[in-house]
């Protein structure tokens, strides 16, 4: 079955989400159930109790897809068994830089996450179901709304569904670029039509959720698996995978790679069978240098991590995380500094702004980091940039600002030493301290200040040797 | 789906004289720039608001798809999808937009508004006909992000610095060209969306035929479009050896 590459990966997709993806018909009813779609949606709402469902998703181990890598099962047995209005909110809000697989699993196969999501809600007696997607992924989008619609006409959602007197209304609600409303509580509020500002937890949203309601969110991925668990069993789904990493697990790979895509792996496979043997490793006449194992919140590693297995407890011991399973590969030609510089505008940019530590501590960051690439800073800057990091950890209502300190003080941690040599080089550009000339073809100013320099100071309004306050 | 802008907009200008949101009844249509048209924290008389038809049918059948359409005071769920409804017919969410919105919703201007400028997607000015994003996050700027978005620049004469901060309009107007965080395409990288389709990976010579195929009206790069794509990485077909069938035993 395997076939071995020369990094000695052995070459090996084993595809349950993506089973038959690469058939354009999956997209369609017709298609889906050519495939066996719906089958155990029509077994579940006929002879199994939802508390089964719950007992066999609790026992699957199915941990979820989103990020956090908590246990679903668990999730849906925190909701009180009251008669209040409960909520289901799939988390399709994808805005991690280097996470793509939401997408392709929305665009090739709608309907596994529609069933997915008929099930869970018929276990965790749910009325309303909403498909929270980001609004960059319009076609997605289009792709769900058509998809949705089928189920509706085939009796799949709305009231009675197939006879069995549970009733489902699912809404497609689409977004309009917010990366902090992938936050489970910043989603609520926007999904409330308001601004999506993370909110103070507890209450969680399992007890008081969306118009204070006891609600479940849940990742596509992780919603996408349950048809499979309930269908199979959960014995099926732990042969899969590694004993706290059940499963399967749909790998975006980019950055410096031969393949960029999305690859659906069983957890515990090696990160070089990922990056090598399935993403075809660097270009030609390049080495790898450090990936995000995690999307862009996770702390680097370094090709030494190549070999460990890409689990969550291998991952969470090696001082990083996998995340939302997104890995973005940097080789040589890249430049640590300006991908950390990179790391830092998107998480600025993206501050809600509502805690102090992550709107502040982004903001500066970017700021020191901007000096690092200019040359303007000092190594001592890096200790500040360093202790920013810790100060910001923790210190929020969500995981926005911790997203971006835990990268960033992790490659200025693992290479210092780059951060050094990219600031003195890109002072010598500016400055040569040996006699305070300037390079580049510029004279110095007074004080051996050079242009750069001097411009600054006389728009700060501070005064320059030689010449005073202008 | 594009929206829709006269072709004598002057970016220059934003707002000039007379400048009249397509779409809209005409006589109630002069822009007037950000100033809030009415008390922006009153909610408006459905009554005084001229309101066409349609838009007042599609709006409220937005409203009524949320189960807080039955909550005491004003249903709000609707508010981004409607605030979506507005920028696709009149191309932003003009202030008459807003208004028209709230005297259906039921909620305040300030509301609206309030909420339009905490996305990136929904624009409050002139956003042009349409619109390129390009990607500069982490994996495209790997891979050239910045180059394609001065490409894009150098090819319509938007300005690159207001490009990179929220973005900026072509020297004609039409065109509205911004740089953008992380479009959730990794795979395509370097990659661009252009008026809502993704396309990549691309050259930096594709800019200048994109936005020429955009001014002619043609399809834009139909072989680099990702719906055109298979599936995302090396192995295409399940019936490869490489590819393990995950069915399960009742499937």
């Amino acid at each position: 079955m395997s076939e071995v590459n020369g990094n000695g990966g052995a070459v090996e997709e084993t595809r349950v989400l993506l089973r038959h993806a690469e058939d354009p018909k999956m997209a369609s009813l017709e298609g889906y159930e050519s495939y066996g779609g719906y089958r155990v949606l029509k077994k579940a709402l006929k002879e199994i109790e939802p508390e089964w469902i719950v007992g066999e998703l609790e026992e699957s181990g199915l941990r979820g897809r989103g990020g956090a890598g908590f246990s679903m099962g668990k999730k849906v047995s925190f909701l009180p068994h009251t008669d209040d209005a409960k909520y289901l909110c799939c988390n399709a809000d994808e805005s991690e830089p280097g996470a793509f697989k939401d997408r392709e699993l929305m665009q090739r196969n709608p309907h596994q996450l529609i069933e997915g999501m008929i099930i869970s809600s018929f276990a965790a007696s749910i009325g309303h179901a909403f498909i929270f997607i980001r609004g960059e992924y319009d076609e997605q989008a289009d792709i769900l709304d058509h998809a949705v619609e089928e189920a509706y006409e085939a009796g799949y959602l709305g009231n009675n569904i197939l006879g069995s007197g549970f009733n489902l209304e699912l809404v497609v609600h689409r977004g309009a670029g917010a990366y902090i409303c992938g936050e489970e509580t910043a989603l609520l509020d926007a999904l409330e039509g308001k601004r999506g500002n993370p909110r103070l937890k507890p209450p969680f949203p399992a007890v008081q959720g969306l118009y204070g309601g006891p609600t479940l969110i849940n990742n596509v991925e992780t919603l996408s698996n349950v048809s499979h668990i309930v269908a199979n069993g959960a014995d099926w789904f732990k042969s899969f995978g590694t004993e706290q990493s059940p499963g399967t697990k749909v790998v975006s790979v980019s950055g410096c790679v031969k393949r960029p895509g999305n690859y659906e792996v069983e957890l515990g496979v090696t990160l070089r069978d990922l990056i090598f043997g399935l993403a075809g490793g660097p270009l030609d006449g390049h080495e790898i240098k450090a990936f995000y194992p995690g999307g862009s919140s996770s702390p680097v590693l370094t090709p030494a991590e190549l070999d460990l297995p890409y689990s969550f407890e291998a991952m969470a011991e090696a001082g990083s995380m996998l995340g939302s399973g997104s890995i973005i590969v940097a080789d040589d030609s890249v430049s640590i500094p300006r991908m950390a510089k990179r790391t830092s505008k998107f998480y600025r940019h993206e501050s809600c702004g509502k805690c102090t530590p992550c709107r502040e501590g982004t903001s500066w960051t970017d700021k020191m980091l901007e000096r690092v690439c200019t040359g303007e800073a000092t190594p001592m800057d890096l200790d500040i940039i360093s202790s920013v990091q810790d100060n910001i950890m923790g210190n929020c209502l969500c995981v926005l600002g911790d997203a971006m300190a835990m990268p960033v003080s992790s490659m200025v941690k693992k290479f210092r030493d780059e951060f050094e040599e990219t600031i003195a080089e890109e002072a010598a550009k500016t400055w040569s301290f040996d006699g305070l000339e300037a390079v580049d073809g510029q004279e110095p100013g007074p004080g051996g200040m050079s242009q750069k320099t001097l411009r600054r100071e006389r728009l700060a309004g501070r005064s320059i040797p030689g010449e005073g306050v202008s | 789906m594009s929206p829709v802008m006269p072709s004598d907009f002057d970016p220059e200008n934003a707002e000039p004289e007379g400048f009249v949101s397509p779409g809209l009844p005409v006589d109630k249509a002069s822009t007037s720039g950000r100033l809030p048209i009415g008390d922006p924290e009153q909610i408006p008389d459905p009554a005084e608001v001229d309101i066409p038809d349609d838009l007042r049918d599609q709006i409220q059948a937005i409203v009524d798809k949320y189960p807080d359409r039955d909550h005491k005071g004003s249903p709000k769920s609707a508010s981004i999808p409607v605030l979506w409804i507005i920028q696709r017919r009149y191309g932003w969410c003009t202030p008459e937009g807003i208004v028209q919105a709230a005297a259906v919703m039921q909620v305040t201007p300030a509301y609206l508004e309030s909420v339009a400028s905490f996305y990136d997607l929904l624009r409050t000015s002139p956003q042009g006909e349409h619109q390129v994003l390009v990607c500069t996050n982490i994996a495209c700027w790997m891979r050239g992000g910045d180059e394609l978005l001065d490409s894009f620049c150098a090819k319509t004469g938007a300005d690159l610095e207001a490009a990179g901060h929220g973005g900026a309009l072509s020297e004609d107007g039409r065109i509205l060209v911004s740089g953008f965080e992380c479009l959730g395409a990794c795979d395509l990288a370097p990659m661009a969306s252009v008026d809502e389709r993704y396309f990549g990976p691309l050259e930096n010579a594709d800019a200048s035929t994109i936005v020429d195929q955009l001014e002619s009206g043609a399809e834009v790069l139909p072989e680099k479009a990702l719906d055109r794509r298979g599936l995302a990485g090396g192995v295409a077909d399940s019936s490869d050896p490489r590819v393990v069938d995950g069915k399960g035993p009742n499937q």
